[in-house]
C-alpha cells in the first residue's frame, strides 16, 4: 500500500514537472480553464448577492392603499389614525393628494400637461406598514381586510416586484447551470486536445513503454495527472478570478448601497462554493485526460 | 519453448518477408539467427515479441498459441520477454539507470530493490559509470550495451536480440555473447540475429540460416530442414 501511495505520488511529481518544463503552454491552458470556469462562478456570486439584497426588501412588505375619490383630507387623516392603533400595524404615513401630484408633475415631466387639468384626478393614499414580525399569511389577511374598507379603492402590495424579481433570479439561475453544463463541455474538449497533442508528442515514449510490457493502465496514468493538475489549477485561477472581480465591485457596490440608504456587502465565493468550483476543474480534467487516453493511446503500436 | 507453425508474414507491402517457417527451439536454448539483409531475422524476432502477427500459421510461446493474447494480455506476455532492438530503442529524455529500470518500474517493484538490480545489470554491461547519462551522450555501442541492460534486468523467460553486437568491436561482443551464455545457463531461451558468422561459428551454438524468407539451414537438424517444407 505505501509502495503504491509512493508510486503514485512519484508519477504525479513527474508530471507537473513535465508541465514545468514548458511553463508558458502551461500557463494559456490553466488560464483558458480558469476564465471558462470563472465564468458560470461570477455569475452565481451575482445572483447570490442580487438574492440577498432582494431578500432584504422582502422584509417592507408595505401596502399601499388608495382611498376612494370622495375621502376628504380629514376623513384620510381620520382612517389614517383608526389603523395605526391596530396591534397588527407599525405605522401609517397619508400622502396627500395635492403633494402627490405636485411630485409627479416634478418629477415625471408631464408638468405642463398635468397644469391642464382643472381637478387633481389622484385620490390620497396611506401607505400601510405592518409590523415586521407578521407572517406572509397574515399579511395576506390584513390586505383583505384593508380592501374590504368601505374607504379603500385599491390595496397594493409593494412588494410584489420583488417577488417577480426575485422570481426572475431563479430563472436565471437556471440558466447558468445550463450554460456551466456547456462550458463543462467546452472545457472537456479543450484539456483532452491538450492532452492529446501531449500523447502524440510522446509517442516514441508510448511505444517503447508499451514494448517493455507496460500495461495501458501504467502509460495512462502520467496523463492523467497531467489532467488533473491542469483542471486543480484551473479551477484554483478561476476562484482566484472570481475573487479579484469581487474585490473590484466591493468599492462600488457599497458605494451604490449606501446611496440607497443600505449597508449590505458584496460578498465573494464562500468555503463551498470554492469547493465545488475547484472540485469540478479537477473532475474536467481528469474526465478530459481519461477520455484522449482512451481514444488515443490505443492507435499507437510499437513498430 | 518457442515453436513457428508453418508460419508465413507478408507485410502490407505485398512482399512476402516469411514463408512457411516450421521452427522449435527448446527451453535454455541459445539460437543464433543468420542470413543475409532482408532475410527475414528481424521480422522472425517480431513475431515472438508480438510487434508483429503472422499471415499464416502460428507462433507457440510455452506451449501457448500467441494468436489468442489480444491487447489486455499483450504487456503481461512481453513482461517474460527482454527484447533487444536494432535500432535501441532507448528513452533519450532520461538517465540510462532510468532507462534500464522501466522494466522493474512497471512492475511496481520497490524502489531500493530496483536500485540493486539495475546497478547489476549496468555492471554486466560495463556501463556502470555511466547511469547518469543520457542516451544521447553514448556512443551507438554505449546505447546498444544498455538497450541489453534493459533486456536482461527483469530477468525475462526469454531474451531475443536483433544484432545486439553490431556496433560494438570484438572483445565487447565476446563479452556481451558470453553474458548471453551465462543466462543460457540458468534456463533463459535467446534468440540472437546476428551478421557475425566468425563469433558464432566459434561459439558454436545452434545456428538457424534464413535465405528471402525461407529457412535454409538448422545446424541442430542438418538434414531433415528441406523434408518439412511442402512446395
Ligand atoms: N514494416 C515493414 N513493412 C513492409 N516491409 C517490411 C517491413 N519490415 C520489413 N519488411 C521487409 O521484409 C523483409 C525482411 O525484413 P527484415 O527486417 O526481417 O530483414 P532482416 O533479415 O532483419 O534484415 P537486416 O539484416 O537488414 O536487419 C525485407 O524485404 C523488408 O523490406
Ligand atoms: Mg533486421
Amino acid at each position: 500500500m505505501q509502495a503504491w501511495i509512493g508510486r503514485h505520488a512519484q508519477t504525479a511529481l513527474a508530471s507537473l514537472g513535465k508541465l514545468a518544463e514548458s511553463p508558458l503552454a502551461t500557463v494559456l491552458t490553466v488560464l483558458v480553464i480558469g476564465v471558462t470556469l470563472a465564468l458560470p462562478g461570477a455569475l452565481q456570486v451575482l445572483v447570490k448577492n442580487a438574492l440577498t439584497v432582494s431578500g432584504g426588501w422582502q422584509g417592507a412588505t408595505d401596502f399601499s392603499m388608495y382611498l376612494q375619490p370622495d375621502i376628504d383630507r380629514a376623513a384620510a387623516d381620520q382612517l389614517g389614525n383608526l389603523l395605526a392603533s391596530r396591534a397588527d400595524i407599525a405605522d401609517v404615513t397619508l400622502v396627500d393628494a395635492d403633494e402627490a401630484l405636485e411630485a409627479f408633475a416634478e418629477n415625471s415631466g408631464f408638468g405642463a400637461a398635468l397644469d391642464a387639468l382643472d381637478n387633481n384626478p389622484l385620490p390620497h393614499a396611506l401607505v400601510v406598514r405592518p409590523i415586521a414580525s407578521l407572517s406572509p399569511e397574515a399579511s395576506a389577511l390584513l390586505k383583505q381586510e384593508l380592501e374590504n374598507l368601505p374607504e379603500a379603492d385599491i390595496v397594493q402590495l409593494d412588494t410584489e416586484w420583488v417577488s417577480r424579481f426575485q422570481a426572475m433570479l431563479q430563472l436565471v439561475r437556471r440558466s447558468i447551470l445550463l450554460a456551466a453544463g456547456m462550458l463543462g463541455l467546452a472545457l472537456l474538449v479543450v484539456i483532452g486536445n491538450t492532452i492529446r497533442l501531449d500523447i502524440q508528442n510522446r509517442r516514441d515514449e508510448i511505444e517503447i513503454m508499451q514494448l517493455v510490457g507496460a500495461s495501458d493502465g501504467f502509460i495512462r496514468r502520467p496523463f492523467l495527472y497531467t489532467g488533473f493538475w491542469y483542471g486543480l489549477a484551473g479551477g484554483l485561477a478561476a476562484v482566484v478570478l472570481v475573487a479579484v472581480a469581487t474585490a473590484l465591485l466591493a468599492g462600488p457596490v457599497s458605494a451604490l448601497a449606501g446611496l440607497y440608504g443600505g449597508s449590505w456587502r458584496l460578498s465573494g465565493l464562500d468555503l463551498r462554493e470554492t469547493g465545488v468550483l475547484v472540485a469540478v476543474g479537477v473532475g474536467l480534467g481528469l474526465a478530459g485526460s481519461w477520455l484522449a487516453t482512451a481514444r488515443h493511446m490505443r492507435r499507437i503500436e510499437p513498430k | 519453448m518457442i515453436r513457428f507453425d508453418n508460419v508465413s508474414k507478408r507485410y502490407p507491402g505485398g512482399h512476402e518477408a516469411l514463408s512457411n517457417l516450421m521452427l522449435d527451439i527448446d527451453a535454455g536454448e541459445l539460437v543464433f539467427v543468420t542470413g543475409h539483409s532482408g532475410a527475414g531475422k528481424s521480422t522472425l524476432l517480431r513475431l515472438i515479441g508480438l510487434i508483429e502477427r503472422p499471415t499464416r500459421g502460428q507462433v507457440l510461446v510455452d506451449k501457448r498459441s500467441t494468436r489468442g493474447i489480444g491487447r489486455r494480455g499483450l504487456a503481461a506476455y512481453r513482461r517474460d520477454i527482454g527484447m533487444v532492438f536494432q535500432d535501441h530503442k532507448l528513452l533519450f529524455d532520461r538517465t540510462v539507470f532510468d532507462n534500464v529500470a522501466l522494466p522493474l518500474v512497471i512492475t511496481g517493484l520497490r524502489p531500493r530493490d530496483i536500485g540493486k538490480r539495475v546497478r547489476a545489470a549496468l555492471d554486466q554491461v560495463d556501463l556502470l559509470s555511466k547511469e547518469k547519462q543520457r542516451p544521447e551522450t553514448l556512443s551507438s555501442g554505449e546505447q546498444q550495451r544498455v538497450g541489453i541492460a534493459r533486456a536482461i534486468v527483469a530477468r525475462p523467460k526469454i531474451v531475443i536480440a536483433d544484432e545486439p553486437t553490431g556496433n560494438l568491436d570484438p572483445e565487447l561482443s565476446r563479452g556481451i555473447m558470453t553474458l548471453f551464455e551465462r543466462f543460457r545457463d540458468i534456463g533463459v531461451t535467446l534468440l540472437i540475429a546476428s551478421h557475425d558468422l566468425s563469433l558464432i561459428t566459434e561459439m558454436g551454438h545452434r545456428r538457424i540460416t534464413l535465405d528471402r524468407g525461407r529457412l535454409t539451414a538448422d545446424s541442430a537438424n542438418p538434414s531433415g530442414q528441406q523434408a518439412f517444407e511442402i512446395d
